[in-house]
């Protein structure tokens, strides 16, 4: 169990080698010369050497990537050529707490959204609410979700004014102005997420109410109310939290999306301009939290699923 | 009918079950006496679970005509959802074939136990944990306390099977259907299982109704037994007089299997029931019978007292037009 | 040794009573013809297009939806009709490029893993983990970062970042087959290796993977138009939907439709696509297939 957990910790620490390997690859791919960029138009040959020196760039590629490696780790990611900060600050504590919160929100609206629905279609298998539920499910999987964010902003923020157009307020430091501003991108968001989640929950739901415990919790005297939450939706807790996290990295690229469309200074936008700005470093780290959250997450899902079915806990 | 029985716990009256265009139940008539034992014996398939399933009104996605009363409560059929649930598991409760199955996995198997106890007695947390210990000691489990906590996973076959026993008969219920309680246990544990089940009903003096593959297991354990053959009782009767005096040529090849094979799992008598679309209009085991005349293929054949007069709906009955 | 394959009595009504998927399918159907009408508007672009595509007109800006436009015009007087037809070429000419790349570079990397074993296979699946650790557009974002914009670096970012779905599927299929007898016995037949790939195991990882890439085809349309929407993809003024939407979010507020009209184009096209891709996998994918 513990050696278990423990192999599952090291093949993440593999996979995270590979990616950061990759990423700072990618650094070296990049066509144009960075310290070109950094000089100007106009340098000498020495000062050009100099500062290829200086950064270490004539090193060998393993001991370059060493090098950076350590330096990632301790949190020293470069400065941002255009932008003149420290990509530390720019990248993991200004953009990804906005995409992190933005992905949470739009993660809670899906469960507190979908999980109902998805119980109710179950529930009212073969009824019209089924059969619209599953339309609705299928129109948001398949719906461009930043199509949908200009259709919101244009029906309730334009028409309707209901909602600010774009902008973020932090809703850990002014919660009611955040949620007002949060509203329309974790519905964007959100709403993928509210259709799978709904599909998934029907699907999973219906056979665990075939299941025999089912019908042994009715003839023990159970009401309907208890046999379907108590005993069915407590049992699809696990495919739920597999596919979640499986489906994290939909989300996050999601937030990217609606990051752009409604103007929030998170990950997605850091990434775009960056690629508009050729900074192949801010790229490096998008690439690298976007990454290790992914990679994160997933263990932690693996983790958690003794917890969510006893029968995977180690017999007494 | 001339003389009736003293006080029925359950009275069937042309219980019919349709699945779609497939009728899976033919007129099934059955009275039960209170604290007796009947067993329901026939292949998979002839119908017996699903007697059991409709008087608990769990046959979902069927539909059930006829009438099954309930003494105290009326026509089990009749009543809503919501009046069921007050019987079910307080006066009608079930056990399943599968324990393993039958128990939810994300629960610990005393959190099962007390739920019941304290949803249909209203018994306080200690009280429920206390009876809850108790009932466990009852069955045969050793260390209830600790088992307790155990999910079910972690029990074997058998005592999963004893954990149901004790939750079935944890309020006490005046009926208790026992749908082939051990054909997913060795064959070591099953005559363990099936006393446990006849000690603790009789000691409260429920009734009790066993679906069962085995015939020789039935005579044993049981008042009476009914024959079931493709959705119709072919064959009814005190389990002596089936066993040693049964009339009906299915009865014989399902006893005859039971002495030749004698193992867990009953081996289907020659042939095959006929599919439900395609039931002959006259006796439906006529296709696999040997003692077949041509009568049988045209007229069904009714079931009648095996001895002239008596008629009590608890005498021997059988259906066949060349009995043996 | 002579096996006689009989005719199987059975199967005779069961087939006869399994009707057309058409008829049995009827969202398949619409959603299917659905999708050809838009590749038949992509093949005959010109004759069905009234306009220029990329024709700009100082006189006809941001025109709402008229006779003479039918969807309206951009704010450079391009006719949004034509760049609309016009664009689904170029949707569909990325979307199975694209795709065709990620099958490719799944086929060989899932092959080689699903048949290698010992510390190479565990290498190749940690390489598959890695790149699946990272979504599609992230990735397909990183590889633009590299390799610049423009249609062509489009398709070999959106390719190049669906190749870890195809190699997980291409070596569970490879898996399954090589577990199975006959593969066994031509091995022990000391059939060569290569043969043995070619002739057992190619044939029934194709299959599967043909399912796949006609399932991920809107997948790929779906990151392409989010690339050029958040203007990294394709470059003005080439008549992309994504792009299109983009150019239109900042008139959304008077000219709903720049955006509306690409944007309804590209939502119906994914959800044709997606019902077509739910009925092919429901009836070709043997997993899925149980019970039904």
């Amino acid at each position: 169990m513990l050696l278990q957990a423990l192999g599952k910790i090291a093949q993440t620490l593999v996979v995270l080698f590979i990616v950061s390997v990759a990423s700072f690859g990618l650094l070296k791919l990049a066509p144009g010369d960075p310290i070109q960029i950094m000089l100007g138009s106009e340098f000498s040959q020495e000062s050009y050497d100099s500062l290829t020196a200086e950064l270490g760039l004539d090193r060998p590629f393993l001991v370059q990537y060493g090098d950076w490696a350590l330096r990632f780790v301790s949190g020293d990611w470069g400065t941002s050529y255009v932008a003149r900060t420290d990509i530390f600050t720019y990248a993991f504590k200004e953009a990804l707490p906005v995409t992190l919160t933005l992905a949470s929100f739009s993660l809670a609206f899906a469960i507190l959204i979908g999980v109902p629905l998805g119980v109710l279609s179950a529930v009212k298998k073969d009824t019209a609410f089924d059969a619209g539920a599953a339309v609705l499910a299928l129109t948001g999987t398949a719906f461009p979700s930043f199509l949908l964010g200009i259709l919101l902003i244009w029906f309730f923020a334009v028409k309707l004014g209901l909602f600010p157009v774009m902008g973020y307020v932090s809703p850990w430091q002014d919660f009611w102005t955040g949620i007002y501003h949060i509203i329309l991108p974790g519905l964007t968001l959100s709403t993928y997420f509210i259709a799978m989640i709904t599909r998934l929950t029907r699907a999973t739901l219906i056979e665990v109410m075939e299941q025999p415990y089912i019908a042994a919790a009715r003839a023990r005297g159970e009401p309907a109310w208890r046999v379907i939450w108590v005993h069915g939706v407590r049992n699809i807790a696990m495919p739920l939290v597999t596919i979640l996290g499986l489906q994290l990295g939909t989300l996050l690229q999601g937030t990217v999306l609606t990051e752009t469309v409604f103007n929030l200074p998170g990950i997605g936008q850091m990434l775009t301009s960056a690629v508009l700005g050729r900074e192949y470093m801010v790229v490096q780290a998008g690439v690298m939290m976007t990454a290790t959250l992914f990679i994160g997450v997933n263990l932690l899902v693996d983790l958690s699923y003794p917890v969510l079915d006893p029968r995977l806990r180690a017999r007494k | 009918m001339t003389d009736m029985i003293p006080s029925p716990i359950l009275t069937l009256t042309d219980l019919t079950v349709f699945r779609g265009a497939a009728k899976i139940l033919d007129k099934v008539n059955l009275s039960l006496a209170e604290g007796e034992t009947l067993a329901l014996v026939g292949e998979s398939g002839a119908g017996k679970s699903t007697i059991a399933t409709a008087v608990m009104r769990l046959l979902d996605g069927a539909k059930v005509d006829g009438k099954a009363e309930l003494e105290g409560a009326g026509d089990l059929l009749a009543l809503s959802e919501k009046q069921m649930v007050t019987l079910r598991g307080r006066r009608l409760s079930m056990i399943f074939q599968d324990a393993g199955a039958a128990l939810n996995p994300a629960y610990t198997v005393g959190r099962q136990l007390i739920t019941v106890l304290r949803r249909n007695l209203g018994l306080s947390k200690t009280e429920a944990r206390a009876r809850a210990v108790e009932l466990f000691t009852s069955v045969g489990i050793n260390d209830p306390e600790g088992r307790l906590s155990a999910y079910p996973h972690q029990l074997s076959g058998g005592m999963q099977q004893r954990v149901m026993v004790a939750i079935a008969l944890a309020c006490n219920p005046d009926l208790l259907l026992a749908d082939e309680p051990t054909s997913a246990l060795d064959v070591t544990i099953q005559a363990q299982i099936v006393r446990l089940i006849l000690s603790q009903t009789r000691a409260r003096g429920a009734s009790c109704i066993f679906v069962l593959h085995d015939l020789a297991l039935a005579s044993q354990a049981c008042d009476r037994i009914v024959v079931l053959y493709a959705g119709q009782v072919v064959e009814a009767g005190p389990a002596r007089d089936i066993l040693e005096h049964h009339r009906h040529p299915y009865t014989q090849q399902l006893k005859s299997c039971v002495l030749e094979i004698g193992t867990r799992e009953l081996t289907a008598p020659e042939g095959t029931v006929p599919p439900h679309d395609r039931m002959p209009a006259g006796c439906r085991f006529a296709t696999r019978c040997p003692r077949a005349l041509p009568r049988c293929a045209g007229e069904a054949p009714p079931l009648i007292p095996a001895r002239d007069g008596a008629e009590s709906p608890l005498a021997h009955h059988f259906a066949c037009w060349n009995p043996e | 040794m002579s096996v006689q394959t009989q005719e199987a009595p059975v199967a005779a009504p069961i087939r006869k009573s399994r009707r057309s998927i058409f008829l049995r399918r009827p969202f398949f159907t619409i959603a299917l013809v659905v999708a050809l009408g838009y590749v038949l508007g992509a093949l005959f672009a010109p004759y069905v297009a009234p306009y220029d595509p990329v024709a700009q007109d100082i006189n006809a800006m941001m025109k709402p939806p008229s006779l003479a436009h039918l969807l309206g015009t951009d704010s450079y007087g391009q006719d949004i009709l034509s760049r609309v037809i016009y664009g689904a070429r170029y949707a569909l000419i990325i979307g199975i490029f694209s795709v065709l790349i990620g099958a490719a570079g799944g086929l060989v990397i899932g092959l080689a893993a699903g048949l290698s074993g010992g510390w190479l296979e565990w290498a190749l699946m940690r390489l598959i983990d890695s790149i699946l650790a990272l979504p599609s557009l992230i990735l397909a974002v990183a590889f633009i970062a590299i390799l610049g914009q423009g249609v062509d670096k489009v398709v070999i970012a959106v390719g190049l970042s669906m190749i870890g779905p195809f190699s997980r599927t291409v070596r569970a299929d490879v898996m399954q087959v090589r577990v199975q007898l006959f593969v066994e016995a031509a091995t022990l037949m000391s059939i060569p290796y290569l043969k043995v790939i070619w002739r057992h195991i190619l044939p029934n990882v194709i299959f599967p993977l043909a399912v796949q890439v006609t399932i991920r085809i809107s997948e790929a349309i779906l990151v392409s138009s989010s690339l050029s929407f958040l203007g990294i993809g394709v470059t003005p003024p080439t008549p992309d939907w994504g792009l299109m939407i983009a150019e239109g979010r900042a008139f959304v507020s008077f000219a709903a439709w720049m955006s509306a009209m690409p944007g309804f184009a590209l939502a119906l096209l994914l959800i044709a696509l997606s019902i077509v891709g739910d009925g092919i996998r429901e009836e070709f994918d043997p997993k899925l297939r149980r019970g039904a």
